[in-house]
């Protein structure tokens, strides 16, 4: 991820009001008054008010909201499929409000790609032609893009129906063409409007573990719109509440299950499940008492510290140093390992057998926490904290 | 007031004023005529030849040659033996009633109409989509197209053009263009926006959603229009034949005038069949070249 000071999307001061003359209602808009009160007034209606972003390289951004909430107007303006009536909208250090018309198109060909809720695929086209619509519409030719489509179709798990029509294939696989062509042009940015929203729960389970599978390989910069909070929480590096066209809480997935910013966000993360939506990385404690195969003294003082402490004999094998019980002194026994980006309901059954707490892997197999039955149980036990 | 008379009689103007206005207008316009219906004329030449050169083309044509030449466009629009051996049959009973080649007239009159009326429709069908503005000064336009009685818009084309062909096909398309405009507008606008918001977004420009997204997807729309064109040019052909197009309306309106049944009965049974003809082969052509809208619904 690049460094905070240096977003790849920012988005300052944003209103959008509609209307007949909504220049004339900003002031108004923007001193305050509510929402209701600007209809009643004006007949005008506010979209959204005061959104201030920054999304980062790299990181999934969810955008979450009930219907209304202003969420698919928001991604709209991304790639300025809406105007805003205010703000200021800069991808890579380039506010694109200022684009021509020539620059915007040409700024939609090569760096942002948008995947539908219902699929937006074009009917009369076949699903390669579909998948590889944004390359020729750059003017390449089809011996140049068809090749390159079915690829993408391949990665998508479409291979062998490159020659149907898109009313053929089933919702899922709709989606999946919709995705192929998104990835296809080889777009920095991707943006999902309700993505998997019109399809059924188990489709919709599998086509957000396949997303899951290709940004880890790809690393875009998604951004992500749902109404659903698991998807948010499971999808997510960081999530923002929409509100009425106002943003509530821009915060991590566990910031918006532990700490809800108020009532709404509060009635949202009520009804999760949790060991469904939280990730082990959510829970671990990051600190890493990994001490040498013979240095007893800082493994004590790991243990005091942290009531753990791990060694690696060999490569991919941990050990954890802990009290077993209160009457024995602390000794030595090989653990089971947990990934990082497990969820936790699929460690549980580990975690159960286990008495001491478990060493927790990156990707490269290093250890870069770990799990304590405490915090678990609490994570798993508490319910958001009431505000008053 | 003393005369009371308009409370039971409209009020209305007097005689010699209604009969100023209709002269001054009257005399306006055939100065108009007078003085630039040449010009005018000479602009609708190279249709007029056009015309001549496609009859001709029809009538001197050894009719087997015709008669192969339909049936092998009939099929390939249609792709069904069915319908092209109903047209060879159709078309042998025509030439043996003898109304060959007032059914070749025809045929030519109405081609070149309808050709007119899609090249003319479909530009302004697309601008009224495009444009809310357009659409609200075309829309009652075509309105009144629709409603006005013919004969009332043949007067001043014939004072303009005289009687022949350019008027009889100028009558012809504005009776039968609305419905190819009107559609085609139609259609546009019932492209799904979400369709057309995903070719924006992966930047495509407005002539590329034109062509490549609003058009073909209108089409099946765009083609309802045009068939009901060609039913509304060939509803005109009888008209058209009092300003001196001839073709089958001819013999129709020479029965009328003399109480011939059989005669009007035989000249209209042929336009039936050219009718059908022209409805079953676009009818066929356009649903053969949407068959990717078959299968269960989408989005």
């Amino acid at each position: 991820m690049a460094s905070i000071d240096n977003p790849l999307i920012e988005i300052e001061g944003l209103y959008q009001i509609f209307g007949t003359t909504p220049e004339k209602v900003l002031p108004k808009v923007k001193g305050g008054a509510t929402k209701d009160d600007i209809l009643a007034e004006t007949g005008h209606t506010v979209g959204l008010q005061d959104i201030n972003l920054s999304i980062e390289k790299g990181e999934i951004f969810v955008i979450m909201g009930l219907s209304g909430s202003g969420k698919s107007t928001m991604i709209r303006h991304f790639n300025r499929l809406i105007d805003p009536t205010a703000g200021k909208i800069k991808i890579n250090g380039d506010d694109i409000m200022q684009f021509t018309m020539k620059e915007l198109t040409e700024f939609r060909r090569h760096k942002m790609s948008m995947v539908f809720q219902h699929f937006g695929l074009l009917p009369h086209r076949t699903v390669v032609e579909n998948v590889g619509y944004g390359l020729s519409i750059k003017g390449q030719k089809k011996s140049e893009w068809v090749e390159h489509a079915k690829t993408w179709l391949e990665t998508v798990g479409l291979a062998g129906y490159e020659e149907q029509y898109p009313s053929q294939l089933s919702g899922g696989q709709q989606q999946r063409v919709g995705l192929a062509r998104a990835l296809c042009t080889n777009a920095e940015i991707l943006l999902m409007d309700e993505a998997f929203s019109a399809l059924d729960p188990l489709i919709r389970f599998e086509m957000q573990s396949q997303l899951i599978e290709l940004q880890e390989k790809l690393q875009k910069t998604i951004i992500f719109i749902t109404h659903d909070l698991d998807e948010a929480l499971r999808l997510g590096d960081r999530i923002a509440v929409l509100k009425d066209g106002k943003l509530v809480q821009v915060g991590k997935p566990v910031d918006i299950i532990l700490n809800p910013a108020d009532e709404y966000v509060r009635a949202f993360a009520k009804d999760v499940n949790r060991a469904r939506a939280l990730l082990v990385k959510n829970v671990m404690q990051r600190a890493q008492p990994l001490v040498d195969n013979d240095d007893p003294y800082a493994a004590d003082e790991a243990l005091k510290e942290y009531g753990v402490a791990f060694r690696q004999p060999t490569k991919g094998r941990f050990e954890a140093y802990a009290k077993v019980s209160e009457n024995i002194s602390a000794s030595w026994s090989a653990v089971p390992t947990l990934k990082r980006s497990e969820l936790l309901q699929d460690i549980l059954p580990t975690m159960l057998q286990s008495k001491v707490s478990l060493p927790v892997l990156n990707k490269q197999g290093e250890l870069c926490g770990f799990l304590s039955h405490q915090s678990l149980a609490e994570m798993l036990a508490l319910q958001p904290t009431p505000l008053n | 007031m003393a005369d009371a008379s308009w409370l039971t009689e409209f009020p209305d103007m007097s005689r010699r004023e209604l009969l100023t206005i209709r002269k001054t207008l009257d005399s306006a316009y055939r100065d108009f005529s007078r003085e630039y219906g040449d010009t005018i004329e000479s602009l609708f030449d190279p249709l007029l030849s056009f015309l001549v050169w496609f009859e001709n083309l029809l009538i001197q044509t050894p009719w087997w040659i015709i008669l192969f030449v339909i049936t092998a466009i009939v099929h390939f629009a249609t792709r069904s033996w069915k319908l092209s051996i109903g047209v060879v049959i159709s078309l042998m009973l025509i030439g043996y009633f003898g109304m060959w080649e007032d059914t070749m007239r025809t045929l030519s009159i109405i081609t070149v109409c309808t050709l007119m009326s899609i090249v003319l429709g479909i530009p302004i069908g697309i601008l009224m989509s495009r444009s809310d503005r357009a659409q609200s000064i075309v829309t009652p336009l075509l309105d009144v197209m629709q409603t006005m009685p013919a004969f009332v818009y043949l007067i001043p084309v014939v004072m303009l053009l005289g009687i022949g062909k350019i008027p009889g096909v100028i009558a012809v398309v504005i009776y039968a263009i609305p419905p190819v405009i009107r559609l085609t507008n139609l259609g546009i606008r019932l492209v799904s926006k979400e369709i057309l918001e995903a070719a924006t977004a992966y930047g495509a420009t407005p002539t590329q959603r034109l062509f490549g997204v609003q058009l073909p997807l209108a089409m099946p729309t765009i083609m309802a229009g045009i068939n009901q064109t060609i039913m509304m040019a060939l509803a005109m052909v009888v008209i058209a034949s009092m300003i001196g197009v001839k073709g089958l309306g001819q013999p129709v309106l020479k029965s009328i005038t003399n109480q011939y049944f059989t005669l009007g009965l035989l000249n209209g049974l042929a336009i039936v069949a050219l009718a059908i003809i022209f409805d079953r082969v676009s009818q066929s052509y356009a649903k053969r070249t949407q068959r990717h809208l078959e299968g269960h619904d989408h989005g």
